[in-house]
C-alpha cells in the first residue's frame, strides 16, 4: 500500500523527477501540436483535379515539407532519449511498490 | 539480369539463417545463457514487425501515388512510442502482473474474465488481420512477379498463384516450428523474437541502401534530389487535413491494438526498462524506414515507363538502373518484413484462437472430468499448430479471392480499422474502473458492425459483396444509411468516414453500456486491479473451499505446465506454508498463484474455468469487495494486520503448547527418576546396613561367613559408588568442566577396549565387525569415546532380548563426517520413547533390569565435548545409535 500521508513538499531530487515525467506525458501532445502544423499550410492553387503533371503552383514545397516532418521527428526522438536517460530507473519501482 | 533461379537459392539460404538464428536463441535460452536475447535493443527491433511489406513495398507506392501522407502511417506509433509513460508503461505493467497472453486475453481478463468477449475479439482479430496476411502474400508474390519480369530466360509465370502458396505453407512451418515448441509459462518465444530482430536489421540495411542508392547514385545528390522531388507531380504539399489528422489517430490505435503489435509490445517483453530505450529507438527506427520512401517514389515515378506499379519501385528502380545485387538485397529486405509479419501474427493470432476458443470447447465437450483427463498440454500444443494452419491458409483464400488488385496500403488499412475497435475497451478498461463487460460487448458489436458495412464489404468493389444501387442509394432505398455516407454526410473520405463512424459509435455504445449496466463483483474486481495496477500488484479475488483437493489441483498442473515445473511450484508453495513434500494446502492466495500461474498457458479465462472445476465457483466475498473501494483500505489493512497478527500468536500458542508438554514430560520422568534413584540408593543401603548389623550383633561366625558378608557390603558399596560416579560425572560434563585428554588412535582399538571392557564374551552376545572399515586414525579423548562404545554395547548387553542377540558395529565415512553406527537385532525403542531416550534418569524398559538411566545421557554429554552426535536411528529393525564426529577435529589428515 502506499505510504500513509504524501508529503506535501519534495526534496529537490524527487522534485526534479516528477517534473521530468511531466515532461515524458507532455511529449506526445508536443509531437501532435507540431505534426498538426501542417494542417494550416496553404493548398496549392490548382484544382484536386487538376491533369497529371500540370504545373501546381503555390503552397508548400514537398521538400520543404519533409524537411519540417522528419525535423519535428528527429526532436521527439532526441528529447525521448534525453529523458529517459535522465529519468531515474527506481522511478517505476517506488512508484509502484509490491510490483511482481 | 538476375535469374530468378539465384533469387530463389538467396531466398532459401536467407531462410535457413533465420532458422539457425531461431534454433541457436531459443538453445540459448534454454541453457539459460540468453542474456543477449533480453537486451534492450532486441526489443525495440522486435517492434519492428510494425513496418511489414507494406511498409516496405507499399509506402513508396503510397508515396507516389497521394505524397506525404504515408507520414501518417508512422507518426501514430512515433507519438504512442514517446508518450509510453501514459499507455504503454501501464499495459506491459498489466500484462507481466496478470500474466496477460493476448490482446483478447487482456480485454476478457479486465472485464471479469469474460469469456464472451475474448471469443469475440479473437473473432474480430482473425477477421481483421486476415487482409493483412493476404497483403504479405501478394506483396512477395508481386515481387518475385518483378523479377521474373526483368528475366527474360525465367520460366515461371508472372502471375504465380502458387509462389503464394508455396510462401504460405513455408510461413506456416516456421512459425509451428518456433512459436508453438513449448507451452511457456509466460509465452515468451526467444527464437522467434530473435528472428525477427534480424529481419529487422535487413530490411532496414535494405530500404537505407536502396534509398542512398536512388539519391547519391541516380538523384545526383542531396540537392538535386530535393529539386526533383519539388518538380515532381508530387511535389507540392497537397494534403485533405482530415487523412491527416485521421489516419495518424488511426495508426496509433492500431499500434496498441494489432495483435502481432501486442505480442511483442507486451506479451513477448521481458523487462519493462526495456520500453526507456524503445520509447526513442523505435521513432528513430520509424524516421529511418520513411527517411528514403519520397526519392526512392520520385525517381521511380521519373525513371520507370508510366503505368509502372509503384509499389514495386523499391524493387525495379535498382533493377532498372542495372543494379542486380542491390535489387536482391531489397528483395530480402520485403521478404523478411513479409515473413515477420506473418510468423507474430499467426503465433498471437493462434494463442487467442486456442486459449478462447478451443480450450472452452474442449473443456465444455470433456465435462467436469476435463482438467483431469487426457494432455492438457498436447491439445493446447494441437490447437495452436492447427490454427496457425487455418490463419494462413485464410489469408492464402483471401488473396484468392480479392486478386490482388487493390492497392497495398488500401487492405491495410482497412485491418487497421478493423483492429482499432479494441482501442476504446482497451484504454477505458485500464483507465476507468466504471468500464463493463456490457459495455465492451456492445462498444465492439456496434465498431465491427459499422466497419464491415461502410469498409469491409464497399472494399471488395461495388457489386461484387454490395450492389451498386445500395452503394448509391442506401439499403430498401434509405438515404442516410448508404454505406459511404452514413447519416446523410456525404463527401468525406471513405475510410475516414469509416474509422470516425465506428470508432464514435464504438465509443459511445462502449460508454452508454458501460453506465447503464452493472458489474459482476470479479468485473469490478479485475477493473480495480488493471486501473490501480501500479497501487496494488496482488489480487484480491478469492477461492473458498480448500478440502484436500491439492491433488487433484497438482494432476491438472502437471499436465498444462509439465511435471518438472508444476512439481517445484506445488513443492515450493509448500515449503512456503511450512509443509514437506509437494501438496500445499489450498489456501486462497495459492490458487490465485497457480491461477495466474496457468492462465501463462492458457489464458485467463479458460485457467479460472479450470480451477473452478476443480474448487467449485470461486467467491468474492465481503472483505474483498470492501479491498476495491480505496476510502476502505486503511481498514482493510488494520484487520489484515490483525489477521497477522493472530496467526502469529496461534503460532506461538502452539509452540508453548509444545513446550508445556515437553517439560510435563520431563517432570513426569524425574518423579520416576527420584523413585528409582531412591530405590537403587536404597537398595545397596539396606543390605549394608543389614550386613553390617550382623556383622556386628551376630557371634560366633566361620571365617567363611565373616568373608562373605563383609564382600557383599564391598559389593554394595562399590555399587553405590559408581551410581554416584555417573551422577558426578555427567555433572562435570554438562557444566562444562571437564578436561579432555586428547590423544592420537586408531578407531580399531578404542572398539577392541570397549568391547573387552564391557565384557562381552561369555555373555551370549555376537558382536559384528568390519575390521577393515575401522582403521580410521583418530585424534580425539580416546577414553571418553570408548566410554560412549561400553555404555553401547553395554546397553546392547543388557537390553536387547532377541533369542540370539547381535551386534552390528558399523562404520563409514559420510563426506565429513565419521559415523560408527550400533545396532542390535532387539525389540528396538518405541517411537514415543525415543525422543527422551537421551534424557537423563529416562528408562525404557520397566525396571526388570538394573540401572539408573544415565549412560545414554552421558554418552550424549561426551559425544557433544567432542564435537560430535549421538542420535537415534529409526527404522533399522531394532534398537540403532549413530555416533557421528566431525572429521575436522576428530580424524587425523591421513
Amino acid at each position: 500500500m502506499s505510504k500513509a500521508a504524501n508529503a506535501l513538499f519534495l526534496e529537490r531530487r524527487s522534485y526534479r523527477q516528477r517534473r521530468l515525467m511531466d515532461a515524458l506525458r507532455l511529449l506526445p501532445l508536443l509531437g501532435a501540436v507540431l505534426w498538426a502544423v501542417p494542417l494550416l499550410w496553404g493548398q496549392p492553387d490548382a484544382a484536386s483535379g487538376a491533369p497529371e503533371g500540370a504545373a501546381v503552383s503555390g503552397g508548400v514545397p514537398t521538400s520543404r515539407a519533409m524537411l519540417y516532418v522528419f525535423g519535428v521527428w528527429s526532436i521527439l526522438a532526441v528529447l525521448a532519449l534525453f529523458l529517459s536517460l535522465r529519468l531515474d530507473r527506481s522511478v517505476d519501482k517506488t512508484d509502484a511498490p509490491g510490483g511482481n | 539480369m538476375a535469374s530468378l533461379n539465384v533469387l530463389i537459392v538467396v531466398c532459401l539460404l536467407y531462410v535457413a539463417l533465420l532458422f539457425a538464428v531461431a534454433f541457436i536463441a531459443e538453445r540459448a535460452a534454454l541453457m539459460g545463457q540468453g542474456g543477449w536475447l533480453r537486451s534492450p535493443l532486441v526489443y525495440t527491433l522486435s517492434l519492428s514487425i510494425y513496418c511489414t511489406a507494406w511498409t516496405f513495398y507499399g509506402a513508396v507506392g503510397y508515396a507516389a501515388r497521394s505524397g506525404l501522407e504515408y507520414l501518417t502511417i508512422y507518426l501514430g506509433p512515433t507519438l504512442v512510442m514517446v508518450g509510453w509513460w501514459w499507455g504503454l508503461r501501464k499495459l506491459v505493467r498489466i500484462g507481466r502482473t496478470q500474466r496477460i497472453t493476448s490482446v483478447a486475453d487482456l480485454i476478457s481478463s479486465r472485464y471479469g474474465k469474460s469469456n464472451t468477449l475474448a471469443v469475440f475479439v479473437t473473432a474480430l482479430a482473425v477477421i481483421g488481420t486476415t487482409p493483412y496476411i493476404a497483403l504479405q502474400l501478394q506483396s512477395v508474390t508481386l515481387s518475385f512477379a518483378s523479377f521474373a519480369n526483368a528475366d527474360p530466360s525465367s520460366s515461371v509465370p508472372s502471375d504465380s498463384r502458387s509462389t503464394a502458396l508455396w510462401v504460405a505453407v513455408g510461413l506456416a512451418l516456421f512459425t509451428i516450428l518456433f512459436g508453438t515448441r513449448n507451452l511457456d509459462a509466460n509465452e515468451r518465444h526467444h527464437g522467434v523474437v530473435m528472428a525477427i530482430a534480424v529481419e529487422a536489421v535487413v530490411k532496414l540495411f535494405a530500404l537505407l541502401a536502396v534509398g542512398i542508392f536512388v539519391v547519391w547514385g541516380v538523384g545526383g545528390g542531396i540537392g538535386e534530389t530535393l529539386d526533383r522531388i519539388d518538380a515532381s507531380e508530387i511535389g507540392h504539399w497537397q494534403m485533405n487535413g482530415g487523412r491527416w489528422a485521421g489516419l495518424t489517430m488511426l495508426s496509433a490505435a492500431a499500434f496498441l491494438t494489432l495483435p502481432r503489435m501486442f505480442q511483442v509490445l507486451v506479451v513477448e517483453n521481458e523487462d519493462e526498462d526495456h520500453l526507456r530505450t524503445a520509447s526513442w529507438a523505435f521513432p528513430t527506427y520509424l524516421m529511418l524506414m520513411s527517411l528514403f520512401v519520397v526519392p526512392i517514389a520520385v525517381v521511380g515515378l521519373e525513371v520507370l515507363p508510366a503505368g509502372s506499379n509503384p509499389d514495386q519501385f523499391v524493387l525495379t528502380v535498382p533493377l532498372s538502373q542495372g543494379q542486380d545485387k542491390l535489387a536482391m538485397l531489397s528483395f530480402l529486405g520485403g521478404f523478411s518484413s513479409a515473413t515477420s509479419m506473418v510468423i507474430v501474427a499467426a503465433i498471437a493470432l493462434s494463442t487467442m484462437v486456442s486459449n478462447h476458443v478451443v480450450m472452452p470447447i474442449w473443456l465444455r465437450l470433456t465435462g467436469g472430468g476435463a482438467a483431469m483427463a487426457g494432455d492438457v498440454r498436447n491439445v493446447v500444443l494441437v490447437a495452436r499448430r492447427v490454427s496457425i494452419a487455418v490463419i494462413l491458409v485464410l489469408g492464402y483464400l483471401y488473396y484468392r479471392v480479392s486478386g490482388g488488385g487493390t492497392a497495398l496500403a488500401a487492405i491495410g488499412l482497412i485491418s487497421f480499422a478493423a483492429v482499432a475497435q479494441f482501442l476504446p475497451a482497451l484504454m477505458g478498461g485500464i483507465f476507468w474502473r466504471g468500464a463493463t463487460r456490457v459495455g465492451a460487448l456492445m462498444g465492439l458489436s456496434a465498431g465491427f458492425v459499422i466497419w464491415c458495412y461502410s469498409l469491409l464489404l464497399p472494399s471488395f468493389g461495388e457489386g461484387i459483396l454490395i450492389s451498386e444501387a445500395l452503394m448509391a442509394q442506401g439499403p430498401w432505398g434509405i438515404a442516410w444509411l448508404r454505406p459511404q455516407a452514413l447519416f446523410g454526410i456525404t463527401g468525406m473520405d471513405p475510410l475516414v468516414h469509416a474509422v470516425m463512424w465506428s470508432l464514435l459509435l464504438n465509443s459511445t455504445a462502449f460508454i452508454l453500456g458501460s453506465l447503464s449496466s452493472f458489474p459482476h463483483p470479479l468485473e469490478r474486481l479485475q477493473g480495480a486491479q488493471f486501473v490501480n495496477v501500479f497501487e496494488h500488484s496482488g489480487n484480491p479475488q478469492s477461492w473458498s473451499g480448500g478440502v484436500a483437493q491439492s491433488e487433484d489441483l497438482m494432476i491438472m498442473a502437471q499436465r498444462l505446465m509439465g511435471p518438472a515445473q508444476a512439481q517445484s511450484l506445488f513443492q515450493a508453495e509448500a515449503a512456503r506454508q511450512g509443509l514437506g513434500g509437494y501438496l500445499p494446502e489450498p489456501t486462497p492466495e495459492f490458487l490465485q498463484r497457480l491461477e495466474r500461474e496457468l492462465s501463462g498457458s492458457v489464458g485467463a479465462a479458460t485457467a479460472h474455468a479450470m480451477v473452478s472445476q476443480i474448487m467449485g465457483a470461486a467467491t468474492v466475498s465481503v472483505e474483498d469487495l470492501l479491498a476495491v473501494a480505496d476510502e476502505t483500505a486503511q481498514m482493510m489493512e488494520y484487520s489484515s494486520q490483525l489477521e497477522a497478527k493472530s496467526a502469529e500468536l496461534t503460532r506461538t500458542a502452539g509452540q508453548l503448547r509444545e513446550a508445556n508438554e515437553k517439560l510435563t514430560q520431563l517432570s513426569v520422568q524425574k518423579d520416576a527418576f527420584l523413585s528409582q534413584i531412591s530405590h537403587e540408593l536404597r537398595t545397596p543401603m539396606t543390605s549394608i546396613r543389614a550386613f553390617s548389623e550382623i556383622l556386628r550383633d551376630a557371634r560366633g561366625l566361620s571365617a567363611q561367613e565373616l568373608n562373605k558378608y563383609a564382600s557383599i557390603i564391598h559389593d554394595e558399596a562399590l555399587r553405590l559408588t559408581r551410581l554416584l560416579d555417573d551422577l558426578l560425572d555427567l555433572s562435570v560434563l554438562e557444566s562444562g568442566q571437564v578436561s579432555l585428554n586428547m590423544r592420537d588412535g586408531v578407531l580399531s582399538g578404542v572398539i577392541d577396549h570397549a568391547v573387552a571392557a564391557a565384557g562381552v564374551e561369555g555373555s551370549g552376545l555376537t558382536i559384528r565387525r568390519d575390521r577393515a572399515s575401522e582403521e580410521i586414525a583418530l585424534h580425539t579423548d580416546l577414553d571418553r569415546l570408548a566410554q560412549v562404545f561400553i555404555n553401547l554395547i553395554a546397553n546392547a548387553q543388557k537390553y536387547c532380548d532377541a533369542p540370539v542377540p547381535v551386534l552390528n558395529i558399523e562404520v563409514a565415512r559420510r563426506g565429513n563426517d565419521l559415523v560408527v553406527d550400533f545396532i542390535d537385532n532387539g525389540g528396538g525403542i518405541p517411537s514415543q520413547s525415543q525422543a527422551l531416550v537421551f534424557e537423563k534418569f529416562s528408562r525404557v524398559s520397566d525396571g526388570q533390569v538394573a540401572g539408573a538411566g544415565l549412560g545414554l545421557a552421558i554418552c550424549r554429554e561426551i559425544m557433544m565435548r567432542l564435537g560430535g552426535t549421538i542420535t537415534y536411528l529409526p527404522g533399522q529393525g531394532g534398537a540403532a545409535f549413530r555416533l557421528s564426529l566431525s572429521a575436522r577435529e576428530a580424524l587425523v589428515a591421513q
